[in-house]
């Protein structure tokens, strides 16, 4: 299989903390990663870095073989025309109505009709089972819930070669967010595409991956296969999994 | 502990002495600092009027500020004017009472409306009701991560969010100006009509016969000035908050504060240069 995502030798600190620290890790095509790891160990630093949000101190991320960090913002925004993002509090446009929001890609960058960008912002909420009485509402006249699966239309909607998932679940109640672990994990095996989320939440994690990747300290400490992450005699993830006090990983107040 | 940085300074062998150079690094720090800043308002304006210019625009989003920033602060435009202009027109005839020159209240209202008062006293409210939003708003979206949003769906913000408010702040300012201008002398008409019994066909002509196209069109002119500075400093302010609601209401205060003192000294500078004889 070929590598769709890569970071190689990534470092990023700020200030005097180091965030990642030389951190390698590839994703192959079609496979979905989930990160997962406590908090301020740099699982969001990872995904904005390969966004292109923040550039690295050392080393580069590589979406299929070209390296994203030395791109210019221009060309940058082009590459991301087959990315599709799901942000933690869903990031969804206060002043635009539902459906722009979703159709806003289609409208803004690839240049389509705003009728036909309507027409296909519904469809896409229809695949996260919103009807299009949703399409005219604010973000503000929504629940969480359905915030986070209009986000996640958003970043459907242009079909992705590549999905990022950011803390897809949080905030969210148990059933909600079982929901949408399970709409998420539809999505991508539907979309055949590469999907890598961060998340605190290991159901969700098992939900969502193919494979896990634990990152403690700037580095990976721990990577297998989603069924492994009970088993595995890992000190690091079996503290993780556990929640134990004691272990290898302080706690963060 | 933290790191003194005075300790390059020294000459080799030479005793530390932190407490007699602190305030130097203090001025040291504030100054380059003060210079770090304004090179950032250069740049970040410079890709700002980059992205207003070149293509791809987008129509939409300048119509909503236009609207936003012109047609809905006319109420607040208008009412300042006209209060002003009456307030002028009393000042005026009571101390022109006093060497019998009350005459020539209209000509004076009108001179201090088109050149000075009507782009100041409008900027100064978009400042307020503008400089303020635009802070706010961009400053949310930052916190909210909806910048970082716009980023992934491959659409620039400078171009979808910035542009669109500089231009619309920059091009509503000398058609707010314009509307004082006309408001003004109208609450100075009013006044003289009251106190005088001016007749209003007479009052408005003595206005037309004294004022010179370059008193509106320096007035014109400072307005243009005025709203790229209301513009720049809402979105720069707003695009730089950090936190939450904290940073966002501090972004709100430098953008209104900032704008104020920028209208006021640019207005110094240009007056000096357009009043010459």
């Amino acid at each position: 299989m070929t590598v769709k995502l890569e970071w190689r030798g990534v470092s990023k600190r700020f200030g005097a903390q180091v965030v990642l620290d030389g951190l390698d890790l590839a994703v192959e095509r079609g496979r979905s990663l989930a990160l997962i790891g406590g908090s301020g160990q740099g699982k969001s630093v990872t995904l904005k870095l390969a966004l292109g949000l923040l550039q690295p101190d050392a080393g580069a991320v590589y979406l299929d073989s070209v390296d994203t960090t030395a791109m210019r913002p221009a060309d940058r925004r082009k590459a991301m025309r087959g990315i599709g993002m799901l942000f933690q509090g869903a990031a969804l446009f206060d002043s635009l109505p539902v459906w722009e929001n979703v159709g806003f890609r289609l409208i803004n960058a690839d240049g389509i009709n705003r009728r036909e960008a309507r027409a296909r912002a519904i469809e896409a909420l229809a695949l996260v089972r919103l009807g299009p009485d949703v399409a005219d509402r604010f973000p503000g006249e929504l629940s969480g819930g359905m915030q986070k699966r209009v986000g996640l239309a958003r970043a459907i909607v242009g079909a992705p070669e590549l999905l990022f998932f950011d803390e897809p679940t949080t905030g969210l109640d148990p059933i909600t967010a079982a929901a949408i672990n399970n709409l998420i994990a539809d999505r991508v095996r539907q979309m055949g595409c590469t999907a890598v989320s961060i998340t605190h939440d290991l159901a969700s994690a098992r939900t969502i991956a193919d494979e896990i990747a634990m990152l403690h300290q700037g580095r990976i400490v721990w990577r297998g296969a989603a069924a492994e992450l009970d088993t595995t005699d890992n000190a690091y993830v079996r503290q993780f999994v556990s929640g134990a006090a004691e272990g290898p990983i302080a706690a963060h107040w | 502990m933290s790191e003194d940085t005075s300790a390059g300074l020294l000459a080799p062998g030479a005793t530390k002495s932190p407490g007699l150079l602190a305030p130097v690094n203090a001025i040291g720090r504030t100054a380059l600092g003060g210079v770090a800043m304004l090179g950032n308002c250069a740049l970040f304006a410079g890709a700002a009027i980059r992205a207003a210019f070149t293509p791809p625009w987008f129509p939409r989003q300048i119509g909503r500020q236009l609207m936003q920033v012109g047609f809905l602060s006319l109420p607040v435009v208008g009412l300042t004017a006209w209060f002003t202009g009456a307030a002028l027109a009393l000042n005026i005839y009571a101390g022109g009472d006093r060497f019998n020159a009350e005459t020539v209240m209209p000509q004076i209202v009108a001179l201090g409306l088109t050149r000075e008062l009507g782009p100041v006293l409008a900027a100064l409210m978009l400042a307020g009701r503008v400089a303020a939003a635009m802070a706010s708003e961009i400053g949310a979206m930052r916190a909210t991560e909806q910048i970082d949003a716009m980023e992934t769906l491959s659409t620039d913000p400078m171009r979808w969010l910035i542009a669109p408010r500089l231009l619309a702040a920059t091009l509503c300012l000398p058609l707010l100006t314009l509307v004082v201008d006309v408001i003004g002398v109208s609450g100075g008409m009013l006044v003289a009509m009251h106190l005088l019994d001016a007749n209003p066909v007479v009052y408005i002509r003595n206005t037309l016969d004294f004022l010179t196209r370059w008193d509106v069109e320096s007035g014109l002119i400072k307005a243009l000035v005025f709203g790229f500075i209301v513009g720049l400093m809402g979105c720069w302010h707003g695009s730089r908050a950090k936190g939450g609601a904290r940073g966002v209401g501090q972004a709100v205060t430098q953008a209104v504060v900032s704008s104020a003192i920028l209208i006021l000294a640019s207005d110094y500078l240009m007056t000096s240069v357009f009043a010459r004889p």
